[in-house]
């Protein structure tokens, strides 16, 4: 009898667990297919009322439209270049002093990250706005590269920290006694224990620079955008069709989703380390 | 770390010619000079340079002059700062408490352990990592009056139409909502990391003692995990401050300049009006005004902290 009422209680608290994951899953799930949904249908679908959901005839010319216009992988190169630039730029200078600050203990550098963590992102735009028009290089993706450090740099400084500060130093001492340089010691011992934590500091980084917009609004000529700036001068222009610009936005942040999906747990170790975000 | 400093970037040799000697450890500031100079660049030479300009009449076209406090003299007269204000503070307490609440409840749901939980999680987690204007052009069309799925949801269940972002007094909610929906996901990882460092002693003593579901959150869970609703509390509060590409790519600050919090209005300021001088006096208050508020909630922390301890010795 006891047995029974302890199996119900289960089954019961089972159910009850999974309508609440139900519940806390939905919004994400329904935004994005819905998301999906709008991208897919003709116009006579998207402005009809009630709602389709799931339309008779799949408007797959939307994507090829995206494609086919709008310069769309002009600004898809524009930015697979400003965020590979500042990623590679951010990792070459942020992994070694990352490294450095833990080894020195240096906790009170930790404040200029901090910061650069509170400060407004159009705090920066104004000075280094008014320096690359002084040095002649608006026009040019320069500037876009340059700023996007302003995100990338500090994310994997902070997360290297947090990675070089948990590996043992045992190694690296015996390694120095030995007679390697610090170099070698950096590049040979601590850098491949550290790499989970450049995994993470490289994912973080590319995401948050992939989706940076306030920068490219202001720095972005018509031949410089990057895809978000791209996606919101569509919203002004073609306002009326929904279904081409719900396609050009999935495929803007599709990289990132599926990045989300598969690379959580590295997404969800740097988050809960350092709550970094850019701008 | 004086002494580090101290210390020449010595040759291996120095090592072996004094083999007696203790071993020290080597300068780490070759690794940290190539940061150091890109941070000195972009993070420390800009700062110097806005507060610098912030004190000036600097207008793009026309030449500088210095005028001392006079930008920030301004600011209290501005009614367009002002309310620029008031936005932003409502904008923020909204989205500071709503993503606590859900996130704290979405935690504990996700300590329990149930199937495929790493793969629903980094679909919970999607909306704070996708592409923020991408999110904000489909919201545009969700809250559309006439032809957006919200309106007919909300008739689904009864309710009437609202305009949501096209009215003035239920635009700022309307955006919050977004944000809440955006951010609630990074809350829930910082306290499901509280929730998994929590030992089971307390739960299982409260199991015996008969405690309900209701009594054991509220007693031994929420107290415990205080620590990192307080850091979730502070990250969000900085971050919904300097919300940007959501409000700007919805409203734009709109309708009229309801929605319009202070990151908005230091950007028409500074690349709309290209008034710079102004701009950069707007840039150094806001900054202030966010150092503030992190000194508040400390100040809060504290004072709570202190609250609960007399209560425990009453």
């Amino acid at each position: 009898m006891s047995l029974r009422q302890v199996s119900l209680r289960q089954i019961l608290g089972r159910i009850g667990l999974w309508l609440s994951v139900f519940v806390i899953v939905s919004p994400a799930i329904l935004f994005f297919l819905w998301m999906a949904s709008l991208s897919l249908k003709f116009e006579i679908d998207n402005a009809a009322y009630p709602p389709v959901f799931i339309p008779e005839n799949f408007a797959w010319k939307n994507y090829a439209d995206v494609l086919a216009s709008n310069r769309f992988l002009t600004y898809f190169v524009n930015s697979l270049i400003v965020t590979g630039s500042a990623t590679g730029l951010a990792m070459l200078v942020g992994v070694p002093a990352g490294y450095g600050i833990a080894r020195m203990a240096a906790h009170k550098s930790a404040v200029v990250i901090l910061i650069a963590r509170i400060t407004p992102g159009l705090s920066y735009l104004i000075p280094l706005f008014l320096l690359f028009q002084w040095l002649g290089l608006l026009g040019t993706l320069v500037p876009q590269i340059i700023i996007h450090l302003v995100v990338t740099v500090p994310i994997v400084i902070w997360i290297m920290i947090g990675y070089f500060e948990t590996t043992p130093l045992e190694l690296e001492e015996a390694a120095l006694i030995d007679g390697a340089t610090r170099w070698q010691v950096f590049r040979h011992v601590a850098l491949p224990i550290a790499k989970p934590g450049l995994a993470v500091a490289f994912i973080l980084a590319v995401i948050f620079s992939w989706n940076n917009f306030v920068f490219g609004i202001v720095l972005a000529g018509r031949e410089t955008r990057t895809l978000p700036v791209a996606v919101y001068n569509m919203i002004s222009f073609d306002q009326l069709s929904w279904g081409p610009l719900a396609a050009a936005a999935l495929m803007v942040t599709l990289p990132v989703l599926l990045l989300t999906v598969f690379a959580q747990r590295q997404i969800v170790a740097g988050l809960t380390a350092g709550a970094v975000k850019g701008g | 770390m004086s002494v580090i400093t101290q210390a020449s970037p010595a040759e291996p040799e120095a090592f072996s010619a004094t083999p007696e000697r203790t071993w020290r450890p080597p300068s780490y500031w070759p690794f940290v000079i190539p940061a150091l100079v890109v941070v000195l660049a972009i993070i420390i030479f800009p700062w110097v340079f806005t507060i610098w300009m912030s004190l000036h009449e600097w207008k793009v076209g026309s030449p500088t002059v210095f005028v001392g406090l006079a930008n920030y003299l301004r600011l209290p007269t501005d009614p367009r700062f002002v309310e620029a204000i008031g936005h932003t503070l409502f904008y923020t307490a909204l989205s500071v408490v709503l993503p606590l609440i859900f996130g704290t409840l979405a935690a504990v749901v996700f300590h329990q352990k149930f199937a495929a939980r790493g793969f629903l999680r980094g679909i919970f987690i999607m909306p704070m990592m996708a592409t923020p204007v991408a999110i904000a052009l489909v919201w545009t069309m969700m809250f559309h009056p006439q032809l957006g799925v919200l309106n007919y949801l909300l008739s689904l269940v009864g309710l009437p139409p609202q305009l949501w972002v096209f009215n003035p007094t239920t635009v700022i909610p309307s955006l919050v909502l977004v944000e809440t929906w955006q951010w609630t996901p990074l809350v829930m990882l910082i306290v499901l990391g509280g929730l998994a460092a929590i030992p089971t002693e307390p739960y299982e003593s409260a199991q015996i003692d008969g405690a309900n579901f209701w009594q054991v959150f509220r007693f031994i869970t929420l107290p415990l995990i205080m620590p990192f609703l307080f850091i979730a509390g502070m990250i969000r509060m900085i971050d919904a401050v300097k919300s940007f590409d959501i409000i700007f790519a919805i409203t734009q600050g709109g309708p009229g300049s309801a929605s319009e919090t202070i990151n908005l209005y230091l950007y028409s300021v500074a690349f709309v009006y290209y008034d710079i001088g102004y701009g950069s006096a707007i840039a150094v208050v806001f900054f202030l005004l966010i150092v503030a508020l992190a000194a508040l909630l400390l100040y809060l922390r504290k004072r709570m902290l202190w609250t609960s301890e007399l209560g425990d010795g009453a």
